[in-house]
């Protein structure tokens, strides 16, 4: 119960001014559509810098979980999903809306969203100091194969294709071990004078996240976007309260589903709301209706997504490990406020996490007051044209990777990474498994030299990486989630060849 | 025959990388200091070779890749950043960089009729509100230094 003694921490005034901007502005990004989470946490992280660690953190974690309940919005009345997390809402949700029902599928949505977040950070809290005591035992054999398993289970579980996740988490190890070596100072890979300094994660995230989705609003071109305008009748919140509560089975499927996805590292959001929703509906008495604009598809689905956002971050906290690519982004500002995850972080750190873990929950009451506040006017939100977004989007990138060191490399290196990966994405390359390469190569490089150290005064490097329970065990996780994928993918492609 | 080439170019200059990577890792020295950059070399060289040959194999039966059309629509807004970018943000000064900038770009972009005077406006409105919150949130509440050139 340690998490009671930092509750007050969330109120001082910078604290909870932080929780309120975060969940506003996450709302507001969140329907918007083209602006995911995980671009919304990494432009926002430059802003943090001069903040406390905890109130960066706060401001970092309201915006990530309120990005995702905001998506709801323009996945109902647009059938536009702000966020990967939402696709499963559109299928009921629009055809609510359709219906002239928005306002009731919008308040369904968020007040799904607030039962799941809860429930999902409420795991968090619990979960997370027993996993981390566990991990205590963890030497630098242990932790060199918990940053390989960080980057191959993103790299498998979270891309289409396995090579390609492997090969997109190698370059991402690769671009970790440009500029001088920590142990010998020796020069490395350094073919440009901008690089000698090595590639600033924040640049570098801003980059590989915000720069894909400004050209892949370029690609869309001109073009009016099929947008509907839909009637948004009244709907009174007791009666949306009352229907929430009365779906106990949507509700319990969707936190169960979305709490247990979140823990599995690298899986993420995408996959928990289209989980959750295809489960209610097999356990539906009622499961034709779905699709037509039924409320159980729509709790189902934000109850998931926004139940993963908690657990996503016990692997994260914990291992280093985190459970999606927003989680990912997050681990970037962690440790540019000086905040290692691992083990230790509650012993070392309490005033930093405690906050943090705390302000999340605080936030998912804040998020659905305002969502359903704002839940009449969203339309308006998510109809931000194409054209404005991706100006904006570039010129925050600029900004922001420039202001991390105030240096003109930092923002060439954003946007040539950037380029880079929207033609890479476009042939099946994931960010996701890149930037846990870039993230968590110095702490896989790092144990690796210090293992070897060990190793070389004890039996040498093969017995030390390859033997004892622990290593062995992770061994056969990293190859496990390997040949799951590829028997998953081979699977895949038989069922579309027949 | 562009289809089958398109997703063998992007596979080879991986390759290439991956083998600029692995060469520079083995002959560089001291070797402790390129201990770790040779274990994932000699993974990043396995794979990228396979996802090249694999590309030659399947050519333009995989999913993604572009047609000519959005090409032709990525390049103009991609000219721009770049000029912005690499030229105009240091030359003209940031805020002046980015106000042409983001008008090109919207400009460019925006679906309205640009015969009409009032799509005009409502552009130079946006560009105008848009950079007066850039200049409140970085100039004047984080205090972040930017070049500033051609009013310096």
């Amino acid at each position: 119960m340690e998490f009671l003694y930092y509750f007050d921490e969330v109120f001082t005034l910078w604290a909870f001014s932080m929780l309120l901007l975060g969940t506003v502005f996450g709302l507001i990004l969140g329907a918007t559509p083209g602006l995911s989470p995980t671009m919304a946490v990494a432009l926002a992280i430059p802003f943090t810098f001069k903040m406390e660690p905890a109130h960066g953190l706060i401001l970092l974690g309201a915006l990530y979980s309120s990005t995702v309940a905001g998506g709801a919005v323009s996945a109902i009345l647009l059938k536009i999903p702000g966020a990967p997390a939402n696709i499963a809402t559109t299928l009921d949700g629009h055809a609510m809306a359709k219906d002239g029902d928005g306002k009731r599928a919008l308040q369904l949505s968020f007040l799904a969203s607030l039962f799941g977040g809860v429930s999902g950070v409420l795991l968090l809290i619990f979960a997370t100091p027993i996993l981390a005591k566990w991990a205590l035992v963890f030497g630098p054999s242990e932790s060199f194969w918990i940053a390989i398993l960080g980057v191959t289970i993103i790299g498998t579980l979270g891309s289409t294709s396995v090579i390609k996740g492997l090969l997109a988490g190698c370059i991402g190890l690769w671009i970790s071990t440009i500029g001088f070596d920590d142990i010998l100072g020796t020069q490395r890979f350094i073919f440009h004078s901008s690089l000698a300094g090595g590639i600033n994660i924040i640049p570098a995230l801003i980059g590989l996240f915000a720069i894909p989705q400004v050209i892949a609003m370029f690609a869309k071109g001109r073009s009016h976007e099929d947008m509907e305008v839909l009637e948004i009748k009244p709907h009174p919140l007791r009666k949306a309260i009352r229907e929430v509560a009365s779906r106990t089975r949507a509700l319990g499927i969707g936190t169960a589903v979305g709490s247990i996805i979140g823990l599995i590292p690298g899986v993420g959001g995408q996959i928990a709301g289209l989980v959750a929703y295809d489960q209610t509906r097999n356990f539906s008495p009622e499961r034709a209706k779905f699709g037509t604009g039924h409320p159980e598809g729509i709790i189902a689905a934000e109850s998931a997504n926004n139940a993963m956002v908690g657990p996503s971050l016990v692997p994260l906290l914990t291992l280093s490990i985190p459970g999606s690519p927003t989680a990912a982004v997050l681990l970037g500002g962690l440790i540019i406020h000086g905040i290692f995850p691992g083990p230790n972080i509650f012993r070392e750190y309490p005033q930093v996490v405690w906050p943090f873990i705390n302000s999340m929950l605080i936030g998912q009451v804040l998020m659905c007051v305002f969502g359903l506040m704002i839940a009449g006017a969203a339309a308006h939100v998510a109809r931000v044209p194409r054209s404005v977004m991706a100006a904006v989007v570039l010129a925050l990138a600029v900004f922001g990777s420039y202001s991390v060191q105030l240096s003109m490399d930092d923002v060439f290196v954003m946007l040539i990474l950037g380029t880079g990966m929207y033609f890479l994405e476009r042939y099946g390359y994931s960010a996701a498994p890149l930037v846990l390469g870039l993230i968590l190569g110095p702490i896989a490089e790092g144990n690796f030299v210090e293992g070897a150290m060990i190793a070389a005064a004890q039996n040498g490097i093969g017995p030390y990486f390859f033997t004892g329970s622990l290593n062995l065990t992770l061994i056969a996780i990293v190859v496990g989630s390997i040949a799951y994928s590829v028997w998953l993918e081979l699977k895949n492609r038989q069922e579309r060849a027949a | 025959m562009m289809q089958k080439y398109q997703y063998a170019i992007p596979a080879g200059l991986i390759a290439l990388l991956g083998l600029w990577v692995a060469y520079v890792s083995y002959t560089q020295s001291p070797a402790a200091a390129f201990a770790f950059p040779r274990l994932v070399s000699a993974v990043f060289v396995v794979l990228a070779i396979w996802t090249f040959v694999k590309a030659i194999r399947e050519g333009g039966e995989q999913d993604g890749g572009f047609t000519r059309a959005e090409l032709f629509k990525i390049v103009p807004g991609m000219i721009v950043s770049a000029i912005y970018v690499f030229w105009g943000a240091k030359f003209f000064g940031f805020y002046t960089g980015t106000t042409i900038t983001f008008f090109i770009l919207l400009s460019l972009y925006d679906p309205a009729d640009h015969r009409l005077a009032k799509s005009w406006v409502k552009r130079v409105i946006i560009t105008a509100g848009f950079m007066a919150v850039m200049y409140c949130l970085f100039a004047l509440i984080l205090n972040v230094y930017t070049p500033r050139e051609i009013w310096s």
